[in-house]
């Protein structure tokens, strides 16, 4: 019997669980898919909103504001690259202008720090590729950017570390029982029993408040599209530029990324399901709109697109709640943007104010909240790297030669909580088979660790779980 | 600190070969290879058709391979296995390598010979719409996993690009059983060796369809169908001509590009035509005392002749080391007309020996006219029968027209469009 199950391995889940290892509770964490992060915290914009645009009095403002602020100790502790290199909202007609004295004063009202307003020769001055028709901007010095899978991966990670249980390709289709006994199963047979649900499915969070008894809410989905441009058009813009929301419609971003890439998006589109498939015509308002925001971006540089599906709710706000119909059931449903920016934030209330008035909450006094970074190699001096590859000959075999990632990374990661246990899974922690041959050498190398690590055959190996199998069987 | 006169940094075809004409010029050598053993990429091509210039029979990868692999066996070469070079510095002629035994040492060299091969395009530069399931693979690494691994991809194949690696594994996957749906190639013709379209599938009637591309991606988890449709003269797909077929996998033979990272780290001229550093006729890259050969280049499509420039590459190196640098008095070798480019790209007019320059075609021509011009003055006129871009094609200079360069060299081809 667990006292808390996290159901949904994103970023509000994983810092919900790794909050809850705090305190001597069993808990554990229930995904459906082979990894964590693979829902709206794989693809996203990974800004840390500074806090301007979500309206005053909102669940999203109280997060967003509190959640900037705790960011930079929470990515340090856990190891995690975060910048903070500023916002600006850049203004394109008198209109706009207006617009952003608005918006400064609503970020004040947020609680906000530092917000300006830029002439356009000081915007040019900050941002030499803007383009020509910027009249001016809104500055906000607090935003930042994080990578939001890495992040979700240490949270995870960092959770096991403390005791918490993970659960992949755990699909949750039914649930029964009530508050202190519920059991939550899968078509295949899974099951756990808990005394308290945590409800952070994303777009699937309307299916696990109904399978609970609770219809309160619904769910929608919003695709959003972008492109990657590499890492050589690195400072082609030094802080995240957004438009000046106008009724005109939404704009995009164009953004570094903290790993030095250039990213341009998100387009916004109504759809049924998580539907994460890039479109001719997404990619094309993203190019379109890219080129109003700054001079000659360097498209020949791109190197992959990718689609995100933001999960929004009828209410408009997030729902960070126990449940009136459910008792024991606690909703963190609707979290689209800021979601991310607010997830430490997020997960401290649900763990101390919600979870609280449930169970008494007494400290874990061996928690360490550090995590080793998953790229300590790449850190560390020759003579320490010797010294490793003498230990362990395997940090001295170079797999991916694109990447230079050696088979030691490549076991850390297979080794290392949360465990990648597919391609992709290693991919995304060590960047093998990211490089410019795209897994082409090195991908069969990475399946015989895998199958070798975890003890599996060969054709068991997958992509990223399920039924995306890389092989079919031995020749003849 | 490691001294050597010439370090050969890849074990293929093009490192093997340089490395014996190295040591009985002389030289003290050092092959490192990053696999566990030395062949390079004709360890996956168990496919005969190799060694038929050269030995005049036909061997298969691991056969031509064999035969160098024994040559260095015999000579007092040094060699590195499972060792990756990380780094070269292009001034001092160091190398930078890593493996499990020694960790990261460096090794000194009077002359450095660069043989990395080349790797297959990604499918991910190609920027098609639609999922990203599993079972796209570039056709190099469908070989390995079938050749070396010993496994099957996938039962239902469609493949895009009709370059020859795609065509053999057309063959290979037809052999183990799985069926081969369409070959699409977005050009109006083929990459491939004119042998390999009939022998890989014409044999087994696999159909080839020319200005072709696909345009769409299915399958979740796996993939599960594709749609191809027809090019325009621009590339662009022309609405009503699409072909849907269910497969469970996607090969990908899009292009090979020479593996060049280490030599534009170290700030070594790269040629925008060839991808492959820039040489003159003993493969002498612009940075003094690094040669260049094999597929690190330029991409050859028979590794009879990846074998004969690395014997010019490690006999130039073993001179170098051992003799010192010489001054260069130059001439630049041009692409002409339908000729996509030459190479090498400079004559140097103090080297002794005649010039072999090999060249490119932009498209297949009939009845042909090969012409070498130094200004507006024809200096050398053949006729060829058949020229085709998948084909690398060479004319000779004599020695005695090289003393006399006066200006720069261009090559060009006319003929009929076949
Ligand atoms: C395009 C886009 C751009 C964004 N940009 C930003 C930004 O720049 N800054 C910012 O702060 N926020 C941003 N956000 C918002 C942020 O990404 C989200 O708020 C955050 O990732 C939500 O995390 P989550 O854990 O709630 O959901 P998710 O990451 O979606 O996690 C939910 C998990 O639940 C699992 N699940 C679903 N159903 C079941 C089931 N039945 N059984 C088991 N598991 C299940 C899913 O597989 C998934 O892994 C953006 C979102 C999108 C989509
Ligand atoms: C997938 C594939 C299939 C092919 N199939 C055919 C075919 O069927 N028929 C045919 O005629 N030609 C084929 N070719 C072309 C073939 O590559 C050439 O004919 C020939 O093998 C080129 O020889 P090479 O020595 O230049 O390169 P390679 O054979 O590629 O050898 C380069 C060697 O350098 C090593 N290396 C690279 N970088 C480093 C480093 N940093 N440190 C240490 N070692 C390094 C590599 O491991 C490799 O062993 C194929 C090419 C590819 C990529």
């Amino acid at each position: 019997m667990y006292d808390v199950v996290v159901v949904g391995g994103g970023i509000i889940g994983g810092a919900i669980l790794r909050e809850l290892t705090r305190y001597r509770l069993k808990v554990c964490l229930i995904e459906k898919q082979s990894d964590v992060a693979m829902g709206q915290s794989r693809a996203n914009s990974g800004i840390v909103h500074a806090g301007f645009d979500a309206p005053v009095g909102s669940l999203k403002a109280k997060f967003n504001v509190l959640g900037n602020a705790m960011m930079e100790n929470y990515a340090k502790e856990l190891s995690v690259k975060f910048k903070r290199n500023g916002s600006l909202v850049v203004a394109f007609s008198a209109e706009d202008m207006v617009t952003l004295s608005e918006l400064k004063a609503r970020g004040e009202e947020n609680g906000v720090t530092d917000l300006k307003i830029l002439d356009a020769d000081s915007l040019f001055e900050l941002e030499p590729n803007i383009s020509k028709n910027a009249l001016g901007a809104l500055y906000a010095p607090t935003g930042g950017i994080v990578c939001p899978y890495k992040l979700t991966v240490a949270v995870v990670g960092n959770a096991m570390d403390n005791g918490a249980d993970l659960y992949t390709n755990f699909e949750v289709s039914s649930i029964s029982g009530k508050f202190g006994d519920f059991t939550i199963s899968s078509q295949d047979g899974q099951n756990v029993k808990t005394k308290i649900i945590i409800n952070c499915a994303g777009i699937g969070c309307q299916k696990i408040a109904n399978l609970a008894g609770d219809y309160s809410f619904t769910i929608g989905g919003r695709k959003g599209e972008y492109i990657l441009l590499d890492r050589e058009c690195e400072n082609f813009v030094k802080q995240t530029l957004f438009f000046t929301p106008s009724k005109k419609g939404k704009g995009i971003l164009v953004s570094p990324t903290v790993d030095g890439n250039i990213i341009l998006g998100p387009t916004a589109k109504e759809v049924d399901d998580a539907n994460v498939l890039t479109s001719e015509e997404g990619l094309k308002e993203v190019q379109e709109k890219a080129s109003k925001m700054c001079e000659n971006v360097p498209f020949g540089q791109t190197i992959t697109s990718f689609a995100g599906t933001r999960a929004f709710c009828d209410r408009h706000d997030f729902i960070i709640e126990e449940s009136k119909s459910v008792s024991g059931l606690i909703n963190c449903a609707g979290i689209e943007s800021p979601g991310l920016t607010s997830a430490p934030a997020i997960a401290k209330f649900v763990v101390e104010k919600l979870v609280s008035s449930r169970i008494d909450l007494r400290f874990n006094t061996s928690f360490n909240g550090h995590r080793e970074p998953t790229d300590f190699f790449n850190s560390l001096s020759i003579e320490q790297k010797n010294q490793l590859i003498k230990e362990k000959p395997e940090y001295g075999k170079i797999v991916c030669r694109c990447e230079k990632i050696t088979e030691g990374e490549i076991i850390h990661a297979i080794k290392t909580n949360p465990p990648a246990t597919d391609i992709d899974a290693v991919k995304r922690r060590t960047r093998a088979g990211m490089g410019r041959c795209q897994g082409g050498f090195c991908q069969p190398q990475v399946a015989e660790i895998i199958a070798r690590e975890l003890g599996i055959p060969l054709e068991k190996v997958t992509k990223f779980g399920k039924g995306s199998y890389l092989l079919r069987g031995k020749t003849k | 600190m490691k001294n050597y006169d010439v370090v050969i940094i890849g074990g293929g075809p093009a490192g093997l070969a340089a490395g014996i004409k190295a040591y009985d010029y002389g030289a003290k050598v050092l092959i490192i290879e990053r696999e566990e053993i030395t062949g390079g990429i004709l360890n996956q091509c168990i496919h005969n058709g190799f060694g038929l210039t050269r030995f005049k029979e036909s061997l298969s990868g691991p056969e031509y391979a064999s035969r160098f692999i024994e040559q260095v066996a015999k000579r007092d070469i040094d060699v590195l296995t499972e060792t990756t070079v990380l780094s070269i510095d292009k001034n001092n002629k160091t190398v930078t390598a890593i493996n499990s035994k020694e960790g990261i040492f460096e090794v000194n060299a009077k002359a450095i010979v660069l043989a990395m091969g080349c790797r297959e395009r990604s499918k991910g530069a190609l920027n098609i719409a639609g999922s990203r399931p599993s079972g796209l693979y570039s056709a190099g690494t469908a070989q390995k996993y079938v050749n070396i691994k010993g496994y099957l991809p996938g039962k239902e194949v469609v493949i895009l690009g009709s370059g020859d690696i795609g065509l053999i594994m057309a063959r290979r996957m037809t052999l183990e059983g799985a069926t081969v749906k369409a070959v699409c190639e977005i050009m109006p013709y083929s990459s491939g060796l004119k042998r390999n379209i009939v022998q890989c599938l014409d044999d087994f009637g696999i159909p080839l369809y020319l200005s072709h591309t696909i345009v769409d991606i299915e399958g979740k988890d796996r993939v599960t169908a594709v749609t191809i449709c027809q090019v325009d003269q621009n590339k662009k797909p022309i609405k009503g001509t699409e072909k849907r077929f269910e497969c469970d996998t996607v090969l990908f033979s899009v292009g090979l590009i020479p593996e060049n990272e280490l030599a534009k780290d170290a700030g070594i001229e790269l040629n925008r035509l060839t991808k492959g550093a820039t040489v003159y006729q003993n493969r002498e890259t612009t940075s003094s005392g690094i040669f260049a050969c094999g597929n690190v280049l330029h991409v050859h499509d028979l590794v009879d002749f990846v074998s004969e420039e690395a014997e010019i590459a490690g006999i130039s190196a073993a001179q170098y080391a051992l003799n010192g640098a010489k001054e260069h008095d130059s001439v630049d070798c041009i692409a002409g007309d339908n000729v996509s480019y030459v190479l090498p790209q400079k004559i140097d007019k103090n080297l002794s020996g005649a010039v072999k320059l090999f060249f490119r075609v932009r498209k297949s021509l009939n009845n042909c006219k090969v012409k070498v011009c130094v200004g507006d003055k024809t200096v050398i006129e053949t006729k060829k029968r058949v020229v085709r871009p998948g084909e690398m094609e060479h004319v000779l200079i004599a020695e005695d027209k090289i003393k006399s360069l006066d200006g720069n060299v261009t090559v060009s081809i006319e003929g009929c469009e076949l």
